[in-house]
């Protein structure tokens, strides 16, 4: 999407396309010629996986849509009658339903290797606060998506999420209320989400084409950390990259398949097959296993500090989290990009991981005792994290020895390995 | 280095994808008897016969308190499902009484359900419900076997146990209906009785079945055990009637790409074959 | 050695591409399905009329699969007039009634089990789909208001765009003034 153009016309009609709407360059630029770095792993196939995993939300999404009726009478019934009557509604259903999940997972392990590899530092700030954006308007359609289907779940955990806002000072009460619509989750709530969650796909595709533009400016990070130097260090995006995106999503597609196919209902709640009841609270309102961490969080803030109550308090630590990330790059201060060659950022790094699976773990139990100690030293944790370890570790830290190019850690690799085959078994 | 890392991150998906689950098992309750039912695992189907008699049981024990609204009687007929007769479900159907209407004077009318009728419900509205049940509500059944969990005793297997057995709502069913008893210390309750299975252990509903309570047309003795298998079983395929569908087209499509990721990967291998990676 | 390696290569390439390909293909056709008529439309199928309140010489139209169907209790004289007509001088000379495919359109024809004076049709327009109005046009029949179309006292298309007569849905006597459409 940027940089000098190598695309050249191969017949008359390309030509004459090219001359008026140069749409072909910018594809052929972008996606063929694309110099991408020779030593990326799997772990750089997300990217492609999470653009497949928007079409096929957004394309079973259309379809639902065909079938489904946002009105709080008819909402669950009508999703039932795509189960049970609608020619492969039941497939569009779980597809969507699993692919939620499936979303979420591939955008936890892109951004973990975005923490990992360091592709938020300079310069790619802008990449990276774009992407949190993403994950951002990902979250909004995730739990609106999540109402519509009208059982216990859904309504309770919309009206529990929408009460966070009640926790802002003065206008708390009047905000809730405007974005119910009313005086409590109702049929005006539940239309005003289905139109979002309709309109947020598309506004989220155009946050991935921002995306995909900012990265094609610097380029692509790779395992090394070290920019790429010559046109030795890359290959073209295609067949190279493509190839191996393309395999890298027919295995998350085996693994997405079983769980529509075997277990569509495993990554989600019983209890949302039952219709919403307004009157009824569900023992236990949880929401889905992505938001459980951010959910941990907010729970975990018990005390009051100073004038802030501790509703208000959890409320900010929860955006917090979130938001923090938009500040990563200037938090990491560290000159090395990767943390292959930070062998204590490394140690922190596999911490983080921990530290967000046990809020994941308290997230889904409640908040009492052990639970919530657990969730206070595990929200410490994360913010301790960014906001302590990350600036002092970049100064403190002394890194492993750089290689000069990414050619030259490929080669050397190669030839560690040779060595070692070439050797026999101790 | 790389193995580890994958190794940790899939370590780190399943659990926080069982965390999630978790949310569900946390919920206060006696791990369900775990019956191999014919449905489980990637090739079970239902047993034909079992559902028959399952929608025997609940039409002469359940069906006076527990409406399945979503159901209609022509899904007695489609395939993956009990697979009665065409004129099997006419005639069931043919039992009741639906109203219909406005004819041509503007009056509502009754006439006998046909096959793309709804199940009939026994009560009007849920307070006609509650007032005939001392205040309780017998639920909608047509769902009940995919809202309850069976695995909720053990939070440590139940991730592993729910990822290939399902989250045991029939499970759940069979143990509570077999589960009345005397409570121990011999406590009573006013117009509650005492269940194993139950969460909280007493429920309003009194034990449904009883020995011989029905006859089965196939044969079958129609103990108080046999009665609550077929009725879960029956429950289970009434909440997924596209079950049977999912799992034969599952099974195709998981061929099919576990052929394809072959084939991408030696089209990959002999591509990158040519750089040094 | 060379040539063994391109054209093993070649076959890899073209296997992937072709088992890539058809996996599309038939990936589309859910997405294509559910739009058909789903379980619970096609349920819906048949209807039953009476016939008994339809006077002479009046009409009633009946809503079926979404449609509307026309019946009409005719008088002697429309069946008459409908009688006399040379089937060879219509546009559409076939009966276009699904209970006598592919018939001459005679007015025995037009109609089930000989029963003349009751006439059953769908009230769609062959043209472009409009609803004709009853009593009117130029052959005392149905008249479409879209584009001018005249039907005649049968529904057999006369003058204007329309290309068949009106489409006769398959239907049965259930008892002597009682009918079952579809």
């Amino acid at each position: 999407m940027s940089g000098p153009s190598s695309y050249n016309p191969s017949n008359g009609f390309t030509r004459w396309i090219d001359s008026r709407l140069p749409l072909p360059r910018l594809l052929y630029d972008s996606f063929v010629a694309f110099p991408v770095p020779r030593n990326l792993n799997y772990w750089y196939t997300f990217g492609g996986i999470l653009s497949m995993m928007l079409v096929v939300q957004i394309i079973t999404g259309i379809v639902l849509v065909m079938h489904y009726t946002p009105h709080t009478d008819m909402a669950f019934n009508s999703v039932e009658h795509i189960m049970r009557d609608v020619n492969y509604g039941w497939l569009m259903r779980y597809i969507h339903a699993n692919g939620a999940s499936m979303f979420f997972i591939a955008v936890y392990i892109h951004m973990f290797r975005g923490l990992y590899y360091g592709s938020y530092k300079a310069p790619r700030e802008v990449l990276w606060m774009i992407g949190v954006l993403i994950l951002l308007v990902m979250m909004a359609t995730a739990f609106m998506g999540y109402v519509l289907p009208w059982g216990q779940m859904s309504f309770w955990g919309a009206k529990v999420i929408t009460s966070l806002f009640s926790a802002i000072p003065w206008f708390g009460d009047a905000i809730v209320t405007w974005l119910w619509g009313g005086f409590s989750v109702d049929n005006p709530t539940l239309t005003r989400f289905f139109s979002l969650h309709y309109l947020l796909p598309f506004v989220l595709v155009g946050l991935v084409i921002l995306h995909v533009w900012a990265l094609h400016v610097p380029g692509q990070t790779n395992p090394t950390g070290v920019e790429v130097k010559s046109g030795q260090d890359t290959v073209p995006f295609t067949p190279y990259a493509t190839m191996k995106d393309a395999f890298a999503m027919v295995v998350f597609l085996l693994f997405f398949a079983y769980f529509v196919f075997y277990q569509p209902n495993y990554l989600g709640h019983a209890i949302n097959y039952i219709e919403a009841n307004p009157l009824v609270t569900p023992e236990h309102i949880v929401p889905e296993w992505y938001f459980l961490p951010f959910y941990a969080i907010l729970r975990s803030i018990t005390f009051n500090i100073g004038p802030l109550d501790a509703k208000l308090l959890g409320v900010i630590a929860m955006f917090a989290s979130i938001f923090i990330l938009f500040l990563l790059p200037w938090l990491d201060t560290s000159k090395v990009r990767s943390a292959t060659y930070r062998p204590v950022y490394r140690q922190f790094f596999w911490l983080l991981i921990i530290d967000c699976i046990a809020l994941g773990l308290v997230g889904a139990n409640p908040p009492e005792g052990t639970w919530l100690l657990i969730g206070q030293i595990a929200t410490f944790y994360y913010f301790a994290h960014f906001l302590i370890i990350m600036p002092l570790l970049g100064l403190l830290e002394s890194p492993k020895p750089l290689p000069a190019s990414i050619s030259e850690a490929v080669l050397a690799k190669n030839a560690d390995k040779k060595v070692a085959s070439a050797q026999p078994a101790e | 280095m790389m193995k580890k890392i994958m190794r940790t991150i899939a370590a780190a998906a399943i659990a926080s994808m069982m965390a999630g689950h978790s949310a569900q098992a946390a919920s206060v309750g006696v791990e369900a008897i775990d019956i191999d039912f014919s449905f489980e695992g990637m090739f079970g189907t239902f047993d034909r016969g079992q559902l028959q008699r399952g929608f025997l049981v609940y039409k002469e024990v359940c069906a006076s308190c527990h409406a399945m609204s979503l159901l209609r009687y022509r899904n007695l007929g489609e395939p993956g499902g009990p697979e009665f007769t065409p004129e099997q479900v006419k005639a069931i159907a043919a039992q009741y009484e639906v109203q219909d209407g406005p004819n041509a004077d503007g009056e509502m009318f009754d006439r006998p359900a046909l096959p793309r009728d709804a199940f009939v419900s026994p009560f009007p509205n849920e307070q006609a419900a509650r007032a005939s049940n001392g205040g309780a509500y017998p639920l909608d059944l047509s769902l009940i076997a995919k809202a309850r969990q069976g695995w909720t005793g053990n939070l440590a297997t139940a991730y592993t146990t729910a990822l290939w057995k399902g989250t045991g709502g029939p499970e759940y069913i069979y143990s509570v209906l077999v589960g009345y008893a005397d409570a121990p210390n011999g406590e009573e309750r006013e117009g509650l009785h005492y269940n194993k299975y139950f969460p909280g252990h007493w429920i309003a509903m009194p034990s449904p079945m009883t020995e011989d309570g029905v006859e089965y047309g196939d044969g079958t003795k129609a103990t108080v055990d046999q009665q609550a298998r077929d009725v879960a079983a029956f429950l289970m395929w009434a909440a997924e009637p596209k079950m049977e569908e999912r799992k034969s087209l599952g099974f195709k499509v998981l061929i099919y790409l576990f052929i394809l990721s072959v084939l991408m990967y030696l089209t990959k291998k002999m591509i990158w074959s040519r750089v040094e990676h | 050695m060379e040539e063994a390696d391109t054209s093993r290569r070649d076959v890899l390439y073209i296997a992937t591409a072709a088992v890539g390909g058809v996996g599309v293909a038939m990936t589309a056709w859910p997405f294509i399905h559910q739009m058909n008529p789903d379980a619970s439309v096609r349920a819906l199928a048949s209807i039953e009329v009476d016939l008994d309140p339809i006077e002479e010489g009046q009409s009633i139209v009946v809503k079926w699969r979404g449609n509307p169907v026309i019946i009409r209790h005719r008088t002697a004289a429309e069946i008459e007039e409908a009688k006399k007509v040379d089937v060879s001088q219509l546009p559409d000379p076939l009966s276009r009634n699904q209970n006598a495919e592919g018939k001459p359109a005679t007015d025995v024809n037009r109609v089930v089990g000989g029963r003349e004076e009751y006439l059953v049709m769908l009230g769609v327009c062959t043209h472009l789909g409009c609803v004709p109005i009853g009593d009117a046009g130029e052959y005392n029949g149905w008249f479409c208001p879209c584009h001018g179309s005249h039907y005649d006292t049968s529904g057999r298309i006369r003058k204007g765009p329309a290309p068949e007569n009106l489409p006769v849905p398959k239907y049965e006597y259930l008892e002597e003034k009682r009918i079952k459409i579809g």
